[in-house]
């Protein structure tokens, strides 16, 4: 994975302090913290990991076990506008991996890259439990069902200048 | 529920919410208020119809009437037309799927027909934001009965004859586990509902805890009850926002009612609820697993002995059960353990909660008693396989079941005849795939999963599940040779007698149920390289049919790579070996030439 060199501001390590300090610094929290860090901050790159690693007191090895152990967790920061496609079983049988390629191909990147301009990233999801609307694709909060090759294209240039 | 008003309900599951149905909830909202009636009508927001495939669903409720595939802009017609003049809105009504007739109401929807709804009792009824609502349904009324009528070892005795077992996967008879729980001596001890929904393609509990949240709360004090826990946890994917709001308000409510907190039912009985979230790893739907991931720790799973029930959180006794489980618990307490176990088969009580999904008519949330056929499910309440298509074979229990074809269906749905049948019940994830479906692809797209969720702790499972992807993979780019059919049989053996946990003793199972029930398209892959089901791009062939072409050029235009020679108005040719398969010249040939072999 590509390292990404991040120099934490005072004001984000003391972020990060009151987020420990508000699970009580309990060891046994680490997974509520990093869900918390990473709402803040967009992803949990290597010094924020040592700042909890530090206030919670436990090895900074295991807090990087638990990052990359759930795919919840992103150590790179996603785009602007983060695309996940999913390809959960009802999804895929009824071609969501058209869908990916597609997105990759328009885009040019790969399943965890970040377009160059911060805009777009593309992930890959297993069922958002919306079957019904399958193939399934979500940008940001906002969901597309029924999505097809075609309609790729259109759903990039919705956000394209946003 | 205000039954003099009348109500309009419209679906606030996942499937219809991600198609505004909460917009559409706002603007028949703004016109009643609107329109001046406010006093005889309301709109509720409810959990999961399980018509999924025709939603948005509005239903208004007085008479009975169904509108699918509603947009926001129709709010004002529902509301001028239904409400004011009293004539439905006939270009909105639901029709069914297959023989596109409007319905009239719930009775003539074929899918509701054979069902039987426990856990979904109040999906799609209540407003699940409302603890009243809830308990105008006989809400609460187990735990209060449970709490001042009976005793823990005598409301474990009716969960045991219910032959209630657990719905999230492996079948353990549910009373048993409560009573291990109970019987193990600690001066604390936790309940757990398992709210990790990882198996692809199924959104049953998601539903349950969108639809009718409370059902959950009050079966697990009930458990809480029952094996002496103070303290409950619900470990949620995080990935299900919706389903964790509706959680929170449902707790906050049962706070305020004095429902959860100290002294229950003013009684000696104290019991709470908190969440932990889960962050997207399949295998902590095992409950070791599980256990270790809501401790902060990595979801590895650990040997059993010790259960969870010995020493389970923080090495205290801990009953882990499913979301569907619990919502089955209250209605068993208040109608008895007879009337439960006159549901089903000899040895699978009650009903089963199936999410049906793929190439099905009526995708959606159907709960069928124990012992339905999957003829029953797939073609009567599913309404057969989308565009007239035909059936293939269907996968039951996710990534860790199998598949059943024609031969199976008529055998009765249960956990022992699933198991006989080389499959599993699984949480209730049902994948029909049709005659376009490959089936050494779809073992490769499962696979493709094991691998990616696979935690990496034993051998078997982290490097095994890896060679078995090769393998299928070497296949469907055409270079299979026979004997790699034997390699999978005997490597996914291993794997399944080896692995320490449930996650790799059943990740064999897609591969090896689809080798079993489709032989000859496994052997046509290696032996004749062939696909017929026209999905693996390495083995197919574009050819121009001679009789067809008039020279057009236009496929060779397309063409990327210049594989396709040829004059003008003279046949063309497509060079195999330079071809990429990218279909370009298939998709702009007008004259049908272009075929794929």
């Amino acid at each position: 994975m590509s390292r990404i060199k991040v120099e934490l501001k005072k004001k984000d390590v003391e972020t990060i302090r009151d987020i420990c300090k508000s699970f009580e610094n309990k060891p046994g929290e680490l997974i509520n913290v990093l869900h918390k860090v990473q709402h803040t901050f967009g992803y949990l790159p290597a010094e924020v990991q040592e700042v909890v690693a530090a206030e919670l007191n436990v090895p900074l090895a295991k807090v990087y076990g638990v990052v990359t152990f759930y795919s919840f967790f992103s150590m790179v920061p996603k785009g602007k506008h983060p695309i996940s496609i999913c390809t959960g079983t009802a999804c895929y049988v009824r071609g969501a991996e058209n869908v990916l390629n597609e997105f990759k191909k328009e885009l040019k990147i790969e399943v965890g890259e970040t377009t160059a301009d911060g805009k777009f990233s593309i992930s890959c999801l297993r069922c958002v439990g919306a079957c019904g609307l399958a193939p399934v694709v979500m940008v940001g909060d906002k969901t597309y069902g029924r999505v097809s090759p075609e309609m790729v294209k259109d759903i990039i240039k919705e956000y394209e200048d946003q | 529920m205000l039954e003099s008003k009348i109500q309009i309900l419209v679906c606030g599951g996942t499937g219809c919410s991600s198609k505004a149905s909460h917009s559409i909830t706002e603007t028949i909202k703004n016109e009643i208020k609107a329109q001046g009636l406010t006093d005889i009508a309301e709109v509720v927001l409810t959990g999961c119809f399980g018509l999924c495939e025709m939603g948005p669903i509005v239903r208004v409720i007085h008479d009975d009437t169904y509108y699918a595939k509603v947009r926001p802009e129709d709010a004002r017609e529902i509301v001028e037309e239904h409400l004011v003049k009293g004539k439905k809105v006939q270009r909105l009504l639901f029709r069914d799927p297959k023989t596109k007739e409007i319905v009239a109401g719930s009775k003539g929807i074929n899918r509701y027909k054979k069902q039987v709804r426990i856990a979904l009792r109040n999906c799609g009824v209540i407003n699940p934001e409302s603890i009243n609502e809830y308990i105008a349904r006989n809400g609460y009324e187990a735990l209060g009965k449970v709490l001042t009528e009976m005793d823990p070892q005598q409301t474990i005795d009716v969960i045991k004859k219910s032959g209630l077992r657990g719905r999230g996967g492996g079948g353990f008879p549910t009373g048993i586990k409560w009573e291990l729980t109970a019987a193990s001596k600690s001066d604390k001890k936790f309940v757990v509902c398992n709210a990790d929904e990882g198996d692809p393609g199924a959104f049953m509990d998601r539903s349950i805890l969108e639809g009718d949240p409370h059902s959950v709360i009050e079966a697990m004090a009930i458990c809480g009850y029952c094996t002496g826990a103070d303290s409950g946890l619900v470990y949620i994917r995080a990935e299900y926002p919706l389903a964790i709001e509706r959680l929170k308000i449902a707790i906050k409510q049962a706070r305020e009612y004095g429902l959860l907190g100290k002294n229950i039912f003013g009684t000696d009985f104290s019991f709470d609820i908190e969440l932990r979230y889960g962050a997207g790893a399949f295998v902590c739907g095992e409950e070791t697993a599980l256990i270790h991931s809501m401790e902060g720790k990595r979801g590895e799973p650990t040997m059993k002995p010790p259960f969870p029930s010995v020493a389970g959180y923080l090495g205290k006794p801990t009953t882990v059960n499913n979301v569907e489980t619990f919502a089955n618990v209250p209605p068993i307490i208040l109608k008895g353990h007879e009337w439960f176990s006159s549901i089903g088969t000899e040895k699978s009580k009650g009903t089963k909660v199936f999410a049906l999904a793929g190439k099905i008519n009526n995708v959606g949330l159907i709960e069928v008693p124990m012992g339905i056929t999957l003829r029953e499910v797939i073609f009567e309440i599913g309404g057969g396989i989308k565009g007239g298509k035909k059936f293939k074979a269907v996968q039951t229990g996710g990534p860790s079941g199998g598949c059943l074809t024609e031969k199976h269906l008529d055998i009765p749905i249960d956990y022992d005849n699933l198991i006989a049948a080389g499959s599993m019940m699984g949480s209730g994830g049902m994948i029909v795939m049709d005659e376009d479906d490959c089936m050494v692809d779809m073992a490769k797209f499962f696979l493709e999963f094991t691998v990616d969720e696979s935690c990496g702790k034993c051998a078997p499972c982290r490097v095994g599940n890896k060679r078995l992807f090769e393998l299928l993979e070497k296949i469907t780019q055409g270079n299979g040779i026979k004997e790699d059919i034997d390699r999978l049989i005997n490597l996914g053996n291993v794997i399944k007698d080896t692995s320490l946990c449930g996650l790799g003793q059943s990740s064999p199972n897609p591969v090896l149920s689809m080798i079993n029930n489709f032989y000859h398209e496994y052997e046509s892959h290696v032996v004749d390289k062939k696909c017929h089901a026209g999905v693996c791009k390495a083995l197919m062939v574009y050819q121009i049919v001679p009789e067809n072409c008039v020279g057009c050029t236009a496929c060779a235009r397309a063409c990327p790579v210049g594989a396709i020679t040829g004059e003008r108005k003279e046949v063309h040719v497509i060079d195999t070996k330079l071809c990429i398969k990218c279909g370009a010249c298939m998709e702009r040939c007008k004259f049908n030439a272009v075929i794929v072999n």
